[in-house]
């Protein structure tokens, strides 16, 4: 479904401030696969997803998804068949509009056939309706409410809704349910387990809960300094421990995982 | 203390002026974008469509008009969205280059008089005799027009699309939508919009001049920022026609100022203070609000401070 292969990008290359933020990653995800990435600030998480949705050009290898080479596809082309969500929920919808209006120019990645001029039909309407009741949230009955009247957390899930309301061929979670508290994580998580699991969605959460980084989905990435250092699936996965992993991670990558918060998610549990 | 006649040109030109507070309701609020292209346009409206008119075309000359207003939004649109012209200065990079295609549209020469020309304001007097508000009707039904085409292409999937893009270009991306397409054309359409209003001008004052836009993207957010405040908030439907209704208004200040003997150069001087003032009215209401906060703190504290 995605083939990376040995992306590479540096920024600021040749100044004080070069950083290499990916080194020849090769990456291979299967038709289904829902993969976790776990990694420590810098390791090129958010990088990784910057390359596969064309925020930036990577200056060394090729990116195909399903068969096409996007390496050098516009990112608002590549929109059309990657969904993707981000930490901060404001970054996903457009405030000042409606929900409907939000998710109208959602159903717009899938409307090859309609026209620029054509309006929002009462069919689009009942849809958008019975798919916002899926959320349990109640805002089918707000549709013509401005999102910017929402919380955090029902922004997200409608977020949620919109990335997926034309079923992408890959769907990228950048640590979306980082910014709500618990209880709206899980709910969001939830809906996310169930949407991806109804649609069979190929998908990429990069997360710091080193828990949910081996309980959901089917295979684990771990990156460190612009690499991935580990990948496990199958069998191999099963039974796996937090402690494993980290022992793991540090076999790999020649040192141990630093980060506060990915460590403090070990206790939450 | 204002006579019917007064009254009946304010509305008048309240309602053609209002087609530019509505150019700039897209492009300033609804794209989030200050386009100084404005004035040019504006004055671009006015010499086609004088010259066009004096050529026997009155109707023609309106068309010409839109097309041309819209090709001054592509190339301010091309400066920013494609070549990296920052939005400010490609609306000031194309407005001082139309000074010289507006000199060329009407032959080089600083005005056009068409004092015995045919305009659309004639054939509707002809039609209508000459005791009926012939004009009123022509310039109220023109903008009613604009109005009702603006709000419904608004609503369309590409309307949608622009104004995601004002609002959260982020996610208009993650859409795929071309933002440097939907920009295009917002301010295509915003241009459009403003020469409309300079070449409908033009036909009803019978002359056209090179310095009539000067200012007149101030005007047109004084008159937007007018009805705004006084039509508050509400859905795209209230918005659009609070712009008329303070395009309206805006025209009676300026007639209750020539009324008390305001001198009429003085007028730019007054619209500028005006959106200036309402501009910075949120700030100043701030620093106001602080300002009392602190005298009532220090006085509560009196000597207790160290």
């Amino acid at each position: 479904m995605l083939e990376l292969k040995n992306v590479g990008k540096t920024f600021n290359p040749g100044t004080v401030n070069e950083k290499v933020a990916l080194s020849g990653v090769n990456l291979h995800l299967n038709p289904g696969d829902f993969a976790t990435i776990v990694g420590s600030n810098g390791a090129g998480k958010s990088t990784l997803f910057n390359a596969i949705a064309g925020s930036f050009v990577p200056d060394t290898g090729s990116i195909v998804l399903d068969g096409e080479d996007i390496t050098f596809q516009p990112d608002y082309r590549r929109s059309k068949t990657i969904g993707r969500m981000f930490q901060d929920p404001l970054r996903g919808t457009a405030p000042n509009m409606t929900i409907e209006e939000n998710l109208a120019l959602a159903y717009l990645r899938a409307s090859k056939k309609t026209s620029p001029f054509s309006r929002i039909t009462r069919a689009d309407r009942e849809q958008f309706a019975q798919r916002l009741s899926q959320l349990g949230l109640g805002l089918e009955d707000r549709m013509k409410q401005p999102v910017g009247l929402l919380s955090g957390g029902q922004r997200q899930a409608l977020t949620l809704l919109m990335a997926t309301l034309v079923t992408p061929k890959l769907l990228l979670l950048d640590e979306h349910t980082a910014a709500l508290d618990p209880a709206t994580a899980d709910k969001v998580l939830e809906l996310t387990k169930s949407i991806v699991a109804e649609n069979h969605i190929t998908c990429l959460m990069i997360t710091h809960n080193m828990h949910d980084a081996l309980t959901l989905g089917n295979r684990t990435l771990m990156m460190d300094s612009g690499r991935i250092v580990l990948d496990i699936a199958g069998p191999e996965r099963e039974g796996l421990t937090v402690d494993d992993l980290l022992q793991r991670f540090a076999k790999n990558a020649g040192h141990a995982l630093s980060d506060d918060r990915v460590l403090l998610s070990k206790t939450e549990e | 203390m204002l006579s019917l006649a007064i009254i009946q040109s304010a509305l008048e030109l309240g309602c053609i002026y209002s087609l530019v507070a509505m150019a700039l309701f897209l492009s300033f609020r609804v794209l989030n974008i200050a386009d100084m292209t404005t004035d040019g346009a504006f004055t671009m409206g006015c010499a086609v469509s004088a010259t066009a008119a004096v050529a026997g075309h009155p109707f023609l000359g309106l068309v010409l008009a839109i097309l041309a207003g819209a090709c001054a939004g592509f190339i301010t649109a091309l400066l920013q969205t494609r070549l990296g012209v920052p939005s400010i200065l490609a609306g000031i990079v194309t407005n001082t280059g139309l000074y010289t295609v507006n000199l060329a549209i009407m032959g080089f020469s600083s005005n056009v008089p068409m004092l015995k020309t045919t305009t659309i304001f004639t054939i509707a007097q002809d039609l209508m005799g000459e005791n009926a508000p012939y004009k009123l009707i022509v310039s109220a039904a023109i903008t009613l027009v604009v109005c009702v085409l603006l709000i419904l292409f608004l609503g369309t999937r590409l309307g949608l699309s622009i104004r995601a893009t004002g609002d959260n270009p982020d996610m208009v991306r993650a859409s795929s939508i071309n933002t440097a397409f939907t920009v295009t054309v917002g301010l295509c359409v915003a241009n459009a919009m403003t020469c409309l209003s300079g070449a409908v001008l033009a036909q009803y004052q019978r002359s056209a001049d090179i310095n009539l836009g000067t200012g007149m993207v101030v005007i047109g957010l004084a008159s937007l920022i007018i009805g705004e405040t006084l039509f508050a908030h509400g859905g795209l439907w209230v918005k659009a026609v609070a712009a008329i209704g303070g395009s309206v208004i805006y025209r009676f200040i300026i007639a209750l100022a020539l009324r008390i003997n305001v001198p009429s150069e003085c007028m730019k001087l007054l619209s500028a203070v005006i959106v200036g003032l309402a501009i910075a009215a949120p700030t100043i209401k701030k620093n106001v609000a602080f300002a009392q906060r602190r005298r009532a703190a220090r006085k509560q504290g009196g000597g207790s401070r160290a």
